[in-house]
């Protein structure tokens, strides 16, 4: 069973292969290793990688055999169906892995004087490391679950698109934040740091309301999952307690000319902002919450782990699925 | 063929039944063919002719019923697999692997394959080996499909109108290789068709199925020989069919 899956697979195998093999020549000889471009490209690449080989390897696995009528002359052989299935997935599902684990080392290798310099490593968390193996493991499987399911290759390959695409947002804008809980630090408000206006967060500026937002203070190499200004309860800073502090603030044309353009405020609105900062900051303070550094390698296991064990899971309802049909 | 496999009846169904959502396609289809026949299954389209042969295969499980096959559960494990060889409808093959590629995948999962013979039959048709199975004809696909399920060694070979989609000469060549593998062997046979004439050439028993029920079923020579001796005259098996098909109540 598994020299038939590798005779069905190969030719896609070695596509992919040479293309990883023509990639790390180009890594280690051909393209500038102080290309910020590339550096961009490259992590591109690593993000959306997981995602076509939901779609080009694990949709059509099952898909195409019900598409084409090959599972009448595959399930008719002396090979259980199970067997079928069990064996199918983990052969194409580990050249996935192999795949994703592959094209993160290569870039990871290459991006590391850049990345280094950066200081950030956090921001280039999900193209980088261990954890691009456990989104190709998770992305695979669901692939071949939806064609399972819906038995036609097109439909499941962008069921598993959409569905992916919906399970990474949430995992690193949800719980990715809660793996760990973040390191608390509070800050002094600094009237030279902080400014006034809205947005900042994911939700579009119409779902704010302008509050103060003092910059993030300087932590290289962290993440800062959270920034916010409190009292010593730990209540959030409100419109109305802004208000009521400083009556002034926010009238006139001061902060700058909104999206794009950076004019510098007139000294009047700069010293009103500066004067009702010093005014909050006597109950109020700066509160953040980051991960540290030396959580990056405990967050990649943890978040390779997740992926693995939910891929484990969908390995299951295929089985489960193609023992039904 | 192996004498330790000499069960007593072919196929045994009980009371079987197949929904599909709301659809019923078999429904209460009680049915026995003794052993070492080749057998010809005839019945007008929507008789339930294609799903008592997934059944009989193990290609899908029955909603109600039972069904046995060579005394074994169908599908039920690699052994019972290997005893039976299956011909789906339109002859399925993998368009993207060549015709070479197609034996090596038999071999890798039947352990009784018989490789040499799968070469033979192939190299007496003249087909490449190395040529893609997307390209062939229509009745050389069929030939691959048929070479594939013979070469296993089945005790039992169950081909889904596999000349449907043939035209007349492809037809008749199929058929005829069919008739030779039986002679050579004595491999038990289950062969549907919807035209009588299909299964003239090849089969010495019968089942008419109409709508789930068997209208008609026995050996072709005593079914034509006794209504020779009721009516007195002799009659085509395509008109005692048609006759079995259009009445109501089993006509034997």
């Amino acid at each position: 069973m598994i020299r038939f899956t590798w005779l069905q697979f190969r030719a896609q195998a070695v596509v992919v292969a040479g293309a990883l093999a023509l990639l790390a020549i180009a890594a280690a000889g051909l393209l500038h290793r102080d290309d910020g471009a590339v550096r961009l490209w490259l992590g591109v690449l690593v993000l959306v990688a997981p995602g076509l080989i939901g779609m080009f390897w694990g949709a059509p696995l099952v898909a195409r055999e019900f598409e084409e009528g090959t599972f009448r002359l595959a399930w008719t052989q002396s090979v259980t169906r199970t067997r079928w299935m069990a064996v199918k997935l983990a052969v194409v599902g580990l050249a996935s892995m192999a795949a994703a684990g592959l094209l993160s080392l290569v870039v990871t290798w290459w991006s590391g004087p850049l990345d280094r310099a950066d200081l950030n490593q956090f921001a280039t968390f999900d193209q980088r490391s261990i954890v691009p193996v456990g989104y190709a493991a998770f992305a695979f499987t669901l692939g071949v679950l939806a064609g399972a399911l819906i038995r036609r290759t097109l439909p499941a390959m962008f069921v598993t698109l959409a569905v992916f695409v919906a399970v990474r947002l949430t995992e690193f804008s949800w719980v990715r934040p809660r793996l760990f809980s973040p390191v608390l630090l509070n800050l002094a408000l600094n009237p030279g740091s902080t400014g006034y206006g809205q947005g900042g967060s994911l939700l579009p500026v119409a779902f704010t309301s302008p509050t103060l937002e003092p910059n993030p203070p300087n932590l290289p190499n962290t993440w800062i999952t959270s920034l916010g200004v409190v009292n010593f309860r730990g209540q959030t800073l409100t419109t109305q307690v802004l208000n009521s502090a400083c009556p002034d603030i926010g009238k006139g044309r001061g902060g700058g000319g909104g999206i794009g353009g950076h004019t510098k405020a007139p000294q009047a609105v700069v010293n009103t902002v500066q004067d009702c900062v010093a005014k909050i900051g006597t109950t109020y303070h700066e509160a953040v919450a980051y991960q540290p550094a030396s959580r990056y390698w405990p967050l990649q296991w943890s978040e390779l782990a997740i992926f693995l064990g939910a891929t484990l899971i969908l390995a299951a309802a295929c089985l489960w699925r193609i023992r039904r049909s | 063929m192996n004498s330790t496999n000499t069960a007593a009846t072919l196929l045994a169904a009980s009371g079987l039944g197949k929904r599909y959502r709301r659809r019923w396609a078999l429904s209460g289809c009680t049915l026995e063919i003794p052993a070492g026949r080749v057998v010809g299954l005839v019945g007008p389209n929507g008789a339930g002719k294609t799903t008592l042969l997934h059944l009989a295969a193990g290609l899908i499980a029955p909603t109600t019923g039972t069904v046995e096959v060579l005394g074994g559960r169908p599908g039920d494990g690699p052994v019972q697999l290997s005893r039976v060889g299956f011909v789906a409808q339109d002859t399925p093959v993998y368009p993207r692997l060549s015709v070479g590629a197609h034996l090596r995948m038999a071999g890798y999962l039947n352990p009784g394959w018989d490789g040499a013979e799968a070469r033979r039959r192939i190299e007496q048709l003249a087909i490449d080996l190395r040529q893609r199975a997307g390209r062939l004809s229509g009745g050389q696909r069929a030939q691959l499909a048929l070479t594939l399920a013979v070469a296993k060694r089945p005790d039992l070979l169950i081909l889904d109108e596999p000349v449907a989609s043939l035209d007349p000469l492809a037809r008749r060549e199929f058929l005829r290789s069919v008739a030779g593998t039986v002679a050579g062997r004595g491999t038990n046979v289950v062969l549907s068709s919807h035209l009588v004439a299909d299964l003239e050439l090849v089969c010495d028993y019968l089942v008419v199925l109409v709508a789930s029920r068997v209208r008609l079923a026995g050996d072709i020579a005593e079914l034509l020989a006794s209504h020779h001796e009721r009516s007195g005259q002799p009659v085509r098996l395509d008109d005692l069919v048609v006759a079995a098909m259009s009445q109501t109540g089993d006509v034997r």
